[in-house]
């Protein structure tokens, strides 16, 4: 007989176990990704102040660990706003720690990153991290920090109070981690390159083991407005969501409730839903109860026969609902079909103007169009696409289009077969817009939203959803319209020149043979001919 | 036996020649130094253009006319090429230097004039013969030769090394190739009183060795299959400067008959050349109705042959002389072919002592009737 021993496991237990899912596959994945996650940490950092980021990583060999594995020390500095002492340990020292009530386009949404990589790093080499921070107040605050795996607590080993005298804003993390540098260069390279590109406001600095020296200078000091917290949206919120948000309101009925924890659910739209869901009634003095279609809204309830004004009955206490109550709510919510679609102010789109100079700045293209499609919506989180062509320049042929793919501002460099984007782009009908995979052509999507639709914990692609595939199918389908009238541009400009060429190639040879048919010493004059050639096509255009 | 002598005709023609290649570099000089796109202007060669012309009895190149211009796109290359090549054969002619379509193909190479392929050089040439009105002969420009003539004929050659030097055309008795430096020289005396021209190289040893030219007076020109321009014009030009009359043997089918009118009457590819046809020239046999009348051992006509008889039927250069369609109607009514080698059935000899002379007497009543 079979014996099976249950235990409880911790948060930081259970992503020690299953440390694949967030990325941390093997020593070259697990040494990109701890970076990846700290710079995201800080690029975030500074956004959210609206200030350039400056972001210095370096990574310094410290010791061989296996036959393919070495130590290093991971150090990244950031210019952000940094974190309030008290938060630290629990920042760097607790696995899914943040609050999740309110939501906002962040680049971490899983809480995790970070974390994960010290986790990680403590794992493989047992070693301590050091963080300091400092708000920019008159002290900086630096913690040795290490985690308490099975207990999903931060372990504070030291901690030191230092005086700011220079006003240093931002905050520095440091730890050792085991991994395969040499196999993971090529994607660190990639991703610092992809994280210019679609942050041309930020400047990267990065030291490899080797001592080489990688800076990728910002393009420009604008920068996208910061997103502002919204709170989840009715469609996309599940049972869990509801009980968390019942458990903190301080909000004693329904109405409230809803007006203050859904994202654009006023007054009105919350009794509608109240009566469209049975939490409330609405009743007449003429006719009695109503049903909700009996219902007019356009100036608070009305009977739609006699214009009287209704009265509706009490509303409930939400933390007095059941556990099927809840369940029901979550349907209706669902089900309801006159909530306002999410806006967008709670994402942060680079815009054209700072995608087109990130594109530029890191492609050196011929040509580029972006377009930034306006605010949709699946599942009730809005999202906004973003996408770029660019052609020719330093980009290369390489027989089939260079795609780069972008959520909520962090480059995707895995699975790209698997992406959406990459599916619409192969199910587009190119010869329509005479393009061809040959050409050099590159093509950037960036999708931003208060929850990007990724398959995967690994945040490597993005799901095939229908509503994200038309937006992109979409704005793919506008900038190559335009694409296409460059091309034909440009090939009518080309024709013209092989069209000059020819003349300037033969003109002066039937001068040459004719000049020696005819006997003569001296050859006819023929630039006024050429030029005139010139001259027409000019005109022509 | 008269003596007959012809003496400055190629020499007077070189002249013409240069002189016309000259006129068409001066037309271009003059119009690219008066600030104009320079055009040539020439006859077109489109088959709707192409009719016969029952009075010289030739193809002909109707009024029609292209012009090239070297404003247009697409003309300015051919155009440069064109000019290339009168450039080209100008010099030619002038160090009287003689070359192949090959080597014009090459040679452009030697001035950074690229052909794409041999078809794109042959027609320039051709373009430039229809602008001049000149066979490429004349401007040196030869195919490959195979044709022979053998007789007694002295010519005097003109190319450089040879001039003033003289030949009989008797001296060896396989014939003399027919190429340029033939072609290009000067009757000097024969006398000979007809020409006979053979389709194939056994019957044309064969009367050599039977001593035909001296039995009949004969020059002997063997045109080995369909007669070449070069020999097309000797033949011409044994014609009109000794004045005496062509006799043509082939084979006894519609090909050999063809050989015959073409040697005649010339062909529509030659439509805008002159001097290339003899239209006086006879056809001597093998006839359908020889077949009949001599017993000729015979193939039956294939399906080719039938098509091309009906061709041949309504083809203008055979309305003319009601003996082609007699003879083409023979022969559909027969259906077979023959030979010029069938008379051996009736022994080596017979063809030269017994149907020669039948024909050529027989012809030379119908001409005085």
């Amino acid at each position: 007989m079979a014996q099976a021993t249950f235990q409880e496991i911790s948060a930081s237990d259970f992503f020690y176990r299953n440390r694949d899912i967030a990325g941390f596959t093997n020593p070259s994945r697990a040494i990109f990704a701890a970076i990846r996650e700290l710079v995201e940490n800080s690029l975030d950092a500074a956004e959210s102040l609206k200030i350039p980021p400056d972001i210095y990583v370096r990574l310094s060999f410290e010791g061989e660990a296996s036959r393919d594995t070495q130590i290093y020390k991971l150090r990244v500095e950031d210019n952000g706003c940094g974190i309030q002492p008290r938060f630290i340990p629990s920042a760097f020292g607790q696995v899914l720690y943040g609050s999740k009530y309110k939501l906002k386009q962040m680049r971490g949404t899983f809480g995790l990153g970070g974390k994960m990589a010290v986790l990680y790093g403590q794992i493989m080499t047992h070693q301590p991290a050091y963080v300091t921070s400092s708000t920019g107040s008159a002290k900086i605050y630096s913690f040795k920090l290490m985690i308490d795996i099975q207990r999903n607590r931060p372990l504070i080993l030291d901690r030191k109070v230092l005086i700011n005298k220079e006003q240093w804003r931002g905050t520095i993390v440091e730890f050792t981690i085991e991994g395969d540098y040499l196999r993971a260069r090529s994607k660190i390279l990639d991703y610092f390159k992809q994280t210019a590109m679609v942050n041309p406001y930020a400047n990267l600095t990065f030291v490899d083991p080797k001592g080489r020296l990688y800076k990728f200078n910002r393009g420009t000091i604008n920068m996208p407005e910061p997103p502002k917290e919204t709170d989840p949206h009715p469609y996309g919120v599940d049972v869990e969501l509801l009980q968390r948000l019942i458990h903190i309101t301080p909000h004693k009925n329904m109405q409230e409730f809803l007006k203050n924890h859904f994202h654009r659910v006023g007054d009105i739209t919350a009794q509608k839903f109240q009566v469209f869901s049975g939490l409330t009634t609405a009743s007449c003095k003429k006719h009695g109860k109503l049903a909700y279609q009996d219902i007019n809204w356009s100036r608070g309830p009305n009977c739609s026969r006699c214009g009287e004004v209704l009265t509706l009955s009490a509303y409930k206490n939400p933390k007095k609902l059941s556990h099927q109550e809840i369940v029901k709510l979550m349907q209706h919510l669902k089900k309801f079909k006159e909530f306002l679609p999410p806006d967008a102010s709670c994402l942060s789109p680079l815009g054209e103007e700072l995608l087109k100079a990130g594109i530029i700045k890191e492609l050196n293209p011929e040509y580029l169009v972006v377009k930034q499609r306006k605010p949709s919506t699946y599942a009730g989180h809005p999202f906004i696409i973003e996408l770029g062509i660019a052609y020719g320049g330093d980009i290369p042929k390489k027989g089939s289009f260079i795609i780069y793919r972008f959520a909520n501002k962090i480059p995707l460099l895995y699975d790209e077969a698997s992406d959406v984007s990459y599916r619409v782009i192969n199910a587009m009908n190119w010869r329509r817009y005479k393009v061809s995979p040959d050409m050099p052509i590159a093509i950037v999507v960036h999708i931003c939203s208060t929850k990007v639709p990724y398959k995967t914990v690994g945040k490597e692609f993005i799901a095939d959803r229908p509503e994200v595939r038309k937006e992109v199918a979409n704005a793919l389908r506008e900038v190559s319209r335009q694409l296409q009238h460059f091309l034909s541009k440009r090939e009518h400009v080309d024709r013209e020149k092989r069209r000059l060429s020819v003349f300037a190639k033969y003109l002066p040879r039937i001068a040459e043979f004719s000049t020696t048919l005819a006997g003569k010493e001296k050859q006819p004059d023929i630039q006024k001919l050429i030029k005139s050639v010139q001259k027409y096509d000019t005109e022509k255009k | 036996m008269t003596q007959k002598r012809s003496k400055g005709v190629i020499a007077e023609k070189k002249n013409e020649i240069m002189g016309s290649l000259k006129k068409l570099g001066t037309q271009i000089y003059d119009q690219l130094d008066s600030g104009v796109f320079p055009t040539i202007t020439m006859p077109s060669r489109s088959t709707d253009n192409i009719h016969y012309d029952p009075d010289i009895r030739q193809y002909v190149l109707g009024e029609r006319s292209v012009t090239r211009s070297a404003r247009n796109i697409r003309h300015v290359k051919p155009f440069t090429q064109l000019a290339w090549a009168a450039m080209f054969s100008n010099e030619l002619t002038f160090h009287r230097k003689t070359s192949t379509l090959r080597d014009v193909y090459y040679s452009a190479q030697a001035y950074n004039m690229t052909f794409k392929d041999q078809q794109e050089s042959n027609n320039i040439i051709t373009d430039l013969e229809t602008a001049t009105g000149r066979s490429r002969e004349d401007f040196n420009i030869f195919p490959e030769e195979r044709s022979a003539v053998f007789g007694d004929l002295t010519i005097e050659y003109t190319v450089p090394g040879y001039e003033g030097k003289t030949l009989n055309l008797s001296s060896h008795p396989d014939g003399v190739l027919i190429g340029p430096a033939l072609t290009s020289s000067e009757f000097a005396s024969t006398t000979a009183d007809k020409v006979i021209a053979i389709e194939k190289g056994g019957l044309f040893t064969r009367f050599i060795e039977e001593n035909v030219h001296k039995k009949h007076n004969s020059i002997l020109v063997l045109t080995a299959g369909q007669a070449p321009r070069q020999t097309r014009y000797f033949i011409r030009r044994l014609h009109d400067e000794l004045k005496i009359p062509v006799y043509i043997f082939t084979d006894g089918d519609p090909w050999g008959m063809h050989i015959a009118m073409v040697i005649i009457s010339g062909s529509a590819n030659a439509a805008h050349l002159r001097d290339l046809t003899t239209p006086d020239a006879i056809w001597s046999g093998v006839w359908a109705s020889d077949i009949v009348n001599y017993k000729l051992p015979t193939d039956p006509l294939d399906d080719v042959d039938i098509k091309r008889l009906h061709e041949l039927q309504r083809d203008p250069r055979y309305q003319g002389d009601p003996l082609w369609q007699k003879e083409i109607k023979t022969f559909l009514k027969i259906r077979r072919k023959a030979e010029q080698e069938a008379f051996s059935r009736y022994g080596l000899t017979y063809i030269v002592d017994e149907y020669l002379p039948a024909k050529l007497d027989d012809k030379n009543k119908g001409k005085k009737k």
